[in-house]
């Protein structure tokens, strides 16, 4: 059995196609990528001992016993988990906990959610005026007030919260975040698991259609099926299991979940910096690496205007500085620190709740060298990071096996 | 002059309207609603303050995408009322990236958004720029 100061591997991982599912409901694309997980780690339900599951859009079932229902029902603990965008990293920080505290030698985690053809997730919702104006909840309002008092769209949000640092920092501009977008879109023309794989050119992305400044169309995540699955183990039980199964094993160096601390304009605008700062420095003291060991970041775009926030929440680069870091070239696939070389959610899509183990996926599957055409080079030391507003922020680093 | 109503309970209208806001009175952190206990320092005694009327555009969006019903373009903002983060529309301004820009200097306005059976308007509140 497992102690408190135990590693713990990712042995198994997979993840579905993300994109349009229409044949497949949320429980077949949640069985498609737990069996995938299970058979790329060797094991069977039998062997896990916790599953931590993820699902926000599919109703009230319990995603997790409704799984087991469809794979087996092996009467383990099943902790059905809800963090917004942060849910597939809460299922996983659930299983690692499990192990670390000593409860189990293996667990599971997955997340799956079908969003294809959705909307606005937020805010796209008003309801008419009553015929009568009465105050109600917690501000006395008489009338809706999205669109009235700011905005409650998540493009919105996120637009604000980019300009916000240009206008801490400068040098931001429409282009500037666009060309972010325009990174990823040309990374995801890798990646066979995405859900749009077109490369688009600057030009298209800024003359595309307007959400809300300065994120048009393309530089919004993209609403898609899909579900990721890990299976985790001890690392006293991983010497047990075949040098196979070692080699292609990935240790999670650090797994860390925070959440927004109170200052002054948190609940004016969510603060997405505090929380990832905060996560990051937890994450790299526990895994002992620092931003420059980095060989790719999976970090959550959800708009092209919070991208360029987390490469200065992440400290990849210096406090301020990441527009000059994204000019220099060093977030394309070819730069100093790859940033979202699966296309990131603008591209490779985001099923909200598997997002937080789909990144896990890409950068495990870069650490085991399986990456194909998109592979890292040499990749050894690879950071995921989820934000789910509310707020959450769900942090893995993950290191190559020397076995 | 027909009934009027605010919006919201944090908006006071009359001969010179303005927000108010719950302060904490052990250490300072403001709310626009009502709170159980102050989440910054766990203190349970609030005070009413006015919030300045005028401020400095901290950041912006253009929202030309929204629910059916919500007339766009409309300008979202923060507002930085000398200290005080204030959630806003920006009104009586052209909503695009020309006229709308970060550090600009506002004041609150306030603008009818409706009238119910009873003959009351509702009024709502924005941020306008200011000498324009």
């Amino acid at each position: 059995m497992a102690s408190a100061s135990e590693e713990v591997w990712v042995l198994g991982i997979h993840m579905t196609k993300f994109g349009k599912h229409p044949d497949l409901d949320t429980v077949d694309l949640a069985a498609e990528a737990v069996q995938g997980a299970l058979a790329d780690g060797g094991v069977t339900m039998k062997d896990m001992g916790v599953i931590g599951a993820g699902n926000l859009m599919g109703g009230a079932l319990p995603i997790g016993q409704v799984l087991q229902k469809q794979l087996g029902q092996t009467g383990i603990p099943v902790y059905n988990v809800s963090n917004a965008c942060a849910t597939g990293a809460t299922a996983l920080r659930v299983a690692v906990m499990a192990i670390k505290a000593g409860e189990v030698d293996m667990g599971l985690a997955f997340g799956v959610e079908k969003l294809a053809g959705a909307g606005l997730l937020a805010g796209g919702s008003r309801k008419s005026d009553d015929s009568t104006w009465t105050p109600s909840g917690r501000y006395g309002a008489v009338a809706g007030v999205d669109g009235r008092i700011g905005t409650e769209i998540m493009p919105g949000v996120f637009a604000q919260i980019g300009l916000e640092y240009g206008h801490r920092y400068g040098g931001t501009s429409f282009e500037l975040f666009a060309k972010i977008s325009e990174k990823n879109h040309s990374h995801s023309t890798l990646n066979p698991l995405a859900a749009y794989t077109k490369k688009m050119t600057l030009d298209e992305i800024m003359n595309d259609v307007m959400i809300a400044y300065p994120n048009t169309r393309p530089m919004c995540s993209a609403n898609c099926d899909g579900a990721a699955a890990a299976v985790v183990v001890s690392g006293s039980k991983l010497k047990t299991l075949s040098l196979e199964q070692q080699k292609r094993a990935v240790k999670i160096s650090a797994s860390i979940l925070t959440t927004d601390p109170w200052e002054e304009a948190c609940q004016i605008l969510p603060n997405v910096n505090d929380l990832t700062r905060n996560a990051a420095a937890q994450a790299y003291e526990q895994a002992g690496v620092g931003p420059s060991d980095l060989n790719l970041v999976e970090l959550h775009d959800c708009f092209a205007t919070a991208e360029l926030v987390h490469y200065d929440n992440l400290g990849l680069c210096e406090r301020g500085g990441a527009a000059d870091f994204f000019n220099s070239g060093a977030t394309w696939r070819d730069g100093t620190t790859p940033v979202n070389v699966s296309g990131g959610l603008e591209s490779k899509g985001h099923p909200i709740a598997a997002t937080g183990i789909a990144n896990v996926w890409e950068v495990a599957t870069h650490l085991r060298g399986e990456a194909g055409d998109r592979q890292i080079p040499g990749a050894k030391v690879g950071l995921t990071h989820v934000i789910g507003l509310g707020s959450a922020c769900g942090i893995h680093i993950l290191e190559k096996s020397a076995a | 002059m027909a009934q009027q109503i605010p919006l919201v309970d944090y908006l006071v209208l009359g001969d010179d309207p303005h927000l108010v806001a719950n302060e904490c009175t052990s250490c300072g952190a403001r709310y626009f609603d009502r709170r159980n206990a102050c989440a910054s320092c766990e203190a349970t005694g609030f005070k009413k303050v006015d919030i300045p009327t005028t401020g400095e555009v901290r950041t912006f969006t253009i929202v030309t995408f929204a629910a059916p019903g919500i007339p766009v373009p409309y300008v979202a903002a923060v507002v930085d009322c000398e200290g005080t983060s204030v959630r806003a529309n920006l009104i009586n301004v052209t909503p695009d990236p020309e006229h709308v820009t970060t550090g600009m200097k506002v004041r609150l306005a306030t603008e009818v958004i409706g009238t119910d059976d009873n003959g009351t308007e509702a009024v709502g509140f924005g941020f306008e720029p200011l000498g324009g």
